[in-house]
């Protein structure tokens, strides 16, 4: 059986299977429980599994995640919520004094099968700290695991997998396509394996990495740039951390070209990243500079501003050109 | 005053056994057998011997920074005792006493002290969280436990310690505040040994004492003598008792002195005169203990001696079974951060044992 859903429809879904399957999975954060969550992820959650499982916290993102790694440490499997990811930095230390921890601290004695769910990133004319995307800061802690899904299938399966996962993961949901689109979802349970990227569209003249709400417009940008006789192939990264780097050093070696399309800031975001591994692992298979387009070294503008903020299709189209023809 | 009628806001400390080892509430002390007072004893100085050899150690050279205990023993071992075995302990990082009395091993203790992460590795059956660092942060920890331990419907209990200057941190309220609000069968027990490295209680709260921060939490408090370990047992216990019996959790103010440096890498002379710490040393909590004891005929001078000595035996060998033969192993290094190693890391670890190997 399949249902059509859209994003958040496919992550409430995925919670609703694996608090079926596995009766440690709790589920709670600010809003989660009666109200289903400001954007209705975790809907009729309590409704089917009462509130022991499923629960509203008081208003405190550093307890949501550090009674997450005590919950996790004495043999559940709590799948919390930051009600924006722009809000978790109270939760910092937790996250990279502990959670990223526990294992190697305890030599694998404690370990933390825990998930930390946030809408992630902007695009949906909100106030300020409810917009930006700042995976960077998590990819670069030894420990962790970051998550971002692009379509409800992947988000389902990763979500899935997540939970799963023996280890610590945060799944950043890209909140302006959360209802942009549906997509044929079974309904039962099922996985996308963690540390995988997915080549979306096949193409031989340049590599694009991208993930989250910006694969839409890089598919889009593609679209353009075919028209015109270029054609990109196009890796939706799925996973930041750990990375799937043969994904894109295999893709770099058929293509020549790369470009990193991100909506977080520049300097030191992934894109370095991904790009310094190419530099390392394809360097003598390039044709021209690795290239970033990505947001602005800002802060991410209040919503009458948003628009110059992220790529648009366009500009991403303009860019891969530039690269193309160098 | 007994516990029934115990208010924080009266600020006067729970107590049984005063500074000359005299038993002030009869009817609150704990019923110990000979066994249990002596085992009880021979923690405390067990505890005090590990602090002074590592000292010792640390200022030949032989171990590095190391955080003592000695003044806090009571507190600690009191406290501990009240657990079940399948109580959960979560430790800050000055809880040597109640370590011990949870049954880590001493090498476990000597080899985190010393610098390998093993030392951290609790030994199965032993619920006790590796020292936590940042401070207060562990408390959100222990509350969590406890929230599962009622979530499974399990009886367990969590203890968890922090230290006067822990309670400044948002954490500590964050943690005291969930608790409270689920019912979560945890104790918080402050150590309240006077200093937070350098900077006095004055300075971390306006509050007449610690404990009555529980009555804003909607649980009880309890200031207790924390340099009695009968006191320090028994409010414990009462605590633990009642978070068994699903009323929620308990803060706890066990006002004691650090005798000794925060670490090895502070002088306390600095920051505060000798004649507060010889005023202290007269409440030593092993002193009136050992007094108590000798006066109920359980202790001597020779029993005492021979029971010191065969100690700093036991806590000699450890030292050298662990020293010069504790280097980390490089895969240790690695192999811990995730169940499977990402290919990044096995590409840096490779490239790392290559070098050493002499390769290219």
């Amino acid at each position: 059986m399949a249902n059509t859903l859209n994003i958040v429809q496919a992550i409430n879904q995925a919670l609703m299977n694996e608090m079926e399957l596995d009766n440690t999975v709790v589920v709670y954060g600010e809003d989660v429980g009666v109200e289903g969550g400001v954007f209705r992820a975790t809907v009729e959650l309590q409704k089917k599994f009462g509130n022991t499982r499923v629960f509203d916290s008081p208003l405190a993102e550093s307890a949501i995640v550090g009674t997450a790694i005590g919950m996790a440490i004495n043999g559940l499997k709590p799948v919390v919520e930051m009600q924006f990811s722009g809000f978790v930095y109270p939760a910092f230390n937790q996250i990279i004094s502990h959670v990223a921890r526990m294992r190697n601290r305890s030599r694998g004695r404690y370990t933390l099968p825990m998930v930390i769910r946030a809408p992630y990133g902007g695009g949906i004319r909100a106030l300020e700290h409810h917009s930006e995307s700042m995976e960077a800061l998590f990819a670069h802690i030894p420990g962790l695991k970051i998550v971002i899904p692009s379509t409800p299938y992947d988000a389902k399966g990763l979500l899935i997998a997540a939970i799963r996962d023996p280890d610590p993961v945060l799944f950043w949901e890209p909140k302006r396509i959360y209802r942009a689109f549906k997509q044929e979802v079974p309904e039962e349970a099922y996985e996308i394996p963690l540390g995988k990227a997915k080549i979306i569209d096949e193409g031989t003249d340049i590599t694009i990495v991208t993930w989250g709400a910006m694969v839409r417009d890089v598919q889009k940008a593609a679209e353009m740039v075919k028209a015109k006789g270029i054609k990109p192939e196009i890796i939706d990264l799925r996973t930041i951390a750990p990375m799937d780097r043969d994904s894109f050093v295999e893709s770099v070696k058929k293509t020549g070209r790369i470009l990193v399309v991100h909506e977080a800031p520049k300097t030191l975001g992934v894109g370095a990243e991904i790009i310094s591994i190419v530099n390392e692992k394809a360097f003598l298979y390039l044709e021209a500079p690795p290239t970033r387009l990505t947001g602005f070294d800002t802060t991410f503008p209040l919503p009458r501003g948003e628009q110059h903020y992220i790529p648009s299709p366009e500009r991403i189209a303009k860019t891969i050109e530039d690269v193309v023809n160098y | 005053m007994g516990l029934k009628n115990h208010n924080p806001l009266d600020n006067i400390q729970y107590r049984i056994l005063d500074k000359n080892g005299i038993v002030l509430k009869e009817e609150d002390l704990p019923k110990f057998t000979d066994d249990e007072l002596m085992y009880l004893y021979r923690t405390m100085i067990f505890s005090r011997i590990i602090d002074e050899k590592a000292l010792s150690y640390q200022r030949q050279g032989r171990m590095l920074t190391y955080a003592p205990n000695i003044g806090q023993e009571a507190a600690q071992v009191g406290s501990a005792y009240a657990m079940e075995k399948n109580d959960w302990l979560v430790p800050a990082f000055r809880e040597l006493g109640s370590w011990l009395v949870k049954g880590v091993p001493l090498r476990n203790i000597y080899l985190y002290w010393y610098g390998n992460e093993w030392g951290s590795y609790m030994p199965e059956g032993i619920r006790l969280l590796p020292v936590s660092v940042p401070i207060a942060s562990q408390l959100q920890h222990a509350t969590g436990i406890a929230m599962a331990s009622n979530i499974k419907g399990e009886k367990d209990v969590t203890v968890a310690y922090v230290g006067d200057g822990g309670t400044s941190e948002g954490d500590f309220h964050e943690a005291l505040n969930f608790a409270a609000v689920f019912k979560a069968p945890v104790i918080f027990v402050i150590q309240n040994n006077q200093y937070a490295i350098s900077t006095k209680g004055s300075l971390q709260t306006a509050s007449k004492n610690y404990a009555l921060k529980a009555i804003a939490y909607g649980m009880p408090g309890i200031l207790v003598d924390g340099n009695d370990i009968f006191a320090m047992y028994k409010a414990t216990k009462t605590a633990i008792d009642r978070a068994r019996n699903g009323e929620g959790p308990t803060l706890i103010e066990a006002y004691t002195y650090r005798l000794g440096a925060h670490t090895t890498s502070d002088d306390p002379t600095k920051y505060r005169d000798d004649s507060e710490v010889e005023e202290w040393k007269d409440k030593d909590p092993i002193l009136r203990y050992r007094i108590y004891l000798m006066n109920k005929g359980l202790l001597t001078d020779e029993i005492d001696e021979s029971m010191k000595k065969e100690l700093e035996e036991e806590v000699a060998s450890i030292f050298e079974s662990i020293e010069n033969k504790s280097d980390t192993e490089i895969e240790d290094i690695f192999k811990y951060h995730y169940e499977v190693m990402p290919p990044q890391l096995e590409e840096q670890l490779n490239e790392y044992k290559s070098f050493l190997e002499g390769g290219k």
